[in-house]
């Protein structure tokens, strides 16, 4: 089974997030790249179905070169080889022709990533990927196992309960907690990463739909409103007629 | 040239979170100078749909084909397209919900159009521009998005949008039907399970949501979060270290890497207030933590505060909310 991992590069989930270039630009300094966690549940589970059934795993990053340490440490964590398409992720439209290209290229039975990225949090790159692929896509998945060679079985969420679904490979399913236990490369696995294949190719040209004009921050909150321990039954009238939401 | 907004029903009725995309859709419909149509599908009431005129749309096109009860996302993809054709929609609004997300990104390749999810305001259209803003970075920041396709998608942050009500105006309905193929049931579920809620409130769609953290000691004293809950309407939450620790279900995990929410009220016992908790719930309209360190970080974004014990403390709250006129 030839599986193929989608993984983004984020900001740390504890980074400060700023902006520079008059709100235009994403402010990287001192900032902290991960593999997005959300994907670390995609790679995790693809390394426990390589391990049960055989085949490959191969990591794939639509991202500029800084991306390579996290991309080293897929391989460490038991990816088989890696894949970068050397352009900046424009947005999820762009991403998902990348993925489409090398996808059909490779001729995976699996294609998984996290259900978003925790920066862009589009939730919407893996159903593009189906759609352009013509194959289904399954998401947010939180379970993932083969009924036989030919077929997995899925659970997704839906609002307020849960889906089953069987799918014939291939297909494409973004992953969420609690499909696995994401693991941490050891020490045996960092130094085999080191000579693990990690293929450069440029973009299969594509074209972004929407373009990122302006960031901004929430407004900080004025601050909190102390309410003694022993009146504290007063909060639910404060509630009720200060901030009205009772 | 209308504007579509796709609704979803549950029992029956349309959910919270769709008559906020049917508000959304009918302002920008308003704003374009024309009208807005909502396409339906599966388990909703007729008269449920006819009251979306209160929210502003003109005409619903309902496709009430049996399968389609339970979510199969070609099979929707399909009627949508088909509603979008017959109205020639350059605007489509969805919520922004596990399936209205999922449809959109699938509609935005099958219409090669352009894409924007998890949205916050309404767009600002001037000089060919089409821009909305976007809740990014896990709440900690907004973007700004120009939509450059000539068909726009827009889901709706749930939440986000005040809900229009003009008492009494109705929409008609006409039937839909979409040519489906068996193809496009190929990755229908076999199976729907919901979750038991007791009446209570699903979390996705809550106002208000109460949710307990360590400090809550253990599962056993988890009624006191569940009876509040009860009291206020409220759907109940948990941080990630309890959902870890099976104290509570996954489903129930507010964070960064569990479910975003945006409530108006959020009242959080027991939690310290880790920056990726914040980032699932700081768009809260209102924040109350109750913690009995009152160094905990949680007070910083808190706009109530009571420094305790969250098992003293819930008791007290219980007490005045059961006086509460309802």
């Amino acid at each position: 089974m030839k599986i193929l991992v989608c993984i983004s590069n984020v900001p740390d989930t504890t980074s400060k997030i700023n902006f520079t270039g008059d709100n235009k630009e994403f402010d990287k300094n001192g900032v902290q790249y991960v593999i997005n966690p959300w994907d670390e549940y995609a790679l995790t589970r693809a390394i426990e179905l390589k391990e049960a059934k055989g085949g490959s795993v191969t990591v794939l990053n639509v991202g500029e070169a800084d991306a390579e340490p996290n991309i080293r440490k897929a391989l460490a964590i038991g990816a088989d080889d890696a894949i970068r398409v050397n352009a900046h992720p424009k947005d999820a439209y762009f991403v998902a022709q990348q993925i489409t290209a090398v996808a059909k290229e490779g001729g995976y039975d699996m294609i998984l990533m996290g259900k978003e990225s925790i920066d862009y949090n589009g939730f919407q790159v893996h159903n593009m990927v189906g759609e352009m692929m013509g194959i289904p896509s399954v998401t947010p998945a939180f379970k993932l196992d083969m009924v036989d060679d030919s077929t997995a079985r899925l659970e997704r969420e839906i609002e307020g309960g849960k889906e089953v679904v069987e799918v014939k490979l291939p297909f494409v399913a973004s992953a969420q907690q609690p499909m696995c236990e994401p693991r941490i490369p050891n020490m045996r696995g960092i130094m085999t990463a080191r000579t693990k294949p990690l293929k450069v190719v440029e973009p299969a040209g594509g074209e972004a739909k929407s373009e990122y004009v302006n960031y901004s921050k929430p407004e900080k909150k004025s601050g909190v409103k102390l309410i003694d321990v022993e009146n504290a039954g007063e909060l639910i009238k404060l509630l009720r007629n200060e901030a009205k939401v009772l | 040239m209308s504007v579509l907004v796709f609704v979803e029903g549950l029992n029956g009725e349309i959910k919270k979170s769709s008559l906020e995309a049917a508000s959304y859709g009918s302002q920008v419909a308003q704003a374009m100078g024309t009208t807005a149509t909502a396409v339906a599908i599966g388990d909703v009431h007729e008269e449920a749909l006819a009251k979306l005129g209160e929210q502003g749309i003109t005409k619903v096109l309902y496709d009430a084909d049996d399968r389609l009860k339970q979510f199969v996302a070609d099979a929707y993809v399909k009627v949508i397209a088909t509603a979008a054709q017959q109205e020639s929609a350059k605007v489509l609004v969805f919520s922004n919900s596990n399936i209205g997300a999922a449809v959109g990104s699938k509609l935005a390749v099958r219409l090669n159009g352009s894409l924007a999810t998890n949205v916050t305001e309404l767009p600002k259209m001037d000089g060919g521009n089409f821009i909305v803003t976007r809740g990014v970075f896990s709440g900690k920041a907004f973007a700004d998005v120009n939509l450059t396709s000539d068909v726009k998608i827009i889901a709706v942050k749930k939440n986000s949008t005040d809900i229009i009500s003009n008492a009494g105006s109705t929409a008609s309905v006409e039937k839909l039907s979409a040519d489906l193929a068996e193809s496009d049931f190929a990755a229908a579920p076999k199976e729907t399970v919901m979750q038991e809620t007791d009446g209570g409130v699903l979390l996705p769609e809550a106002e208000i949501v109460v949710s307990g953290g360590r400090g809550m000691k253990g599962p056993e004293n988890w009624h006191l979060i569940e009876e509040l809950a009860r009291e206020l309407g409220a759907a109940t939450a948990c941080s990630k270290p309890v959902s870890d620790i099976g104290w509570r279900p996954h489903h129930e995990h507010v964070g960064q890497t569990g479910i975003t929410v945006s409530p108006n009220l959020y009242i959080a016992a027991g939690i310290s207030g880790a920056i990726q908790h914040l980032a699932g719930v700081n768009s809260s309209k209102v924040i109350v933590v109750i913690n009995k360190d009152p160094e905990a970080p949680f007070f910083k974004a808190a706009d109530y505060g009571i420094v305790g014990d969250a098992l003293e403390v819930l008791p007290k709250l219980i007490e005045a909310a059961k006086a509460l006129d309802k």
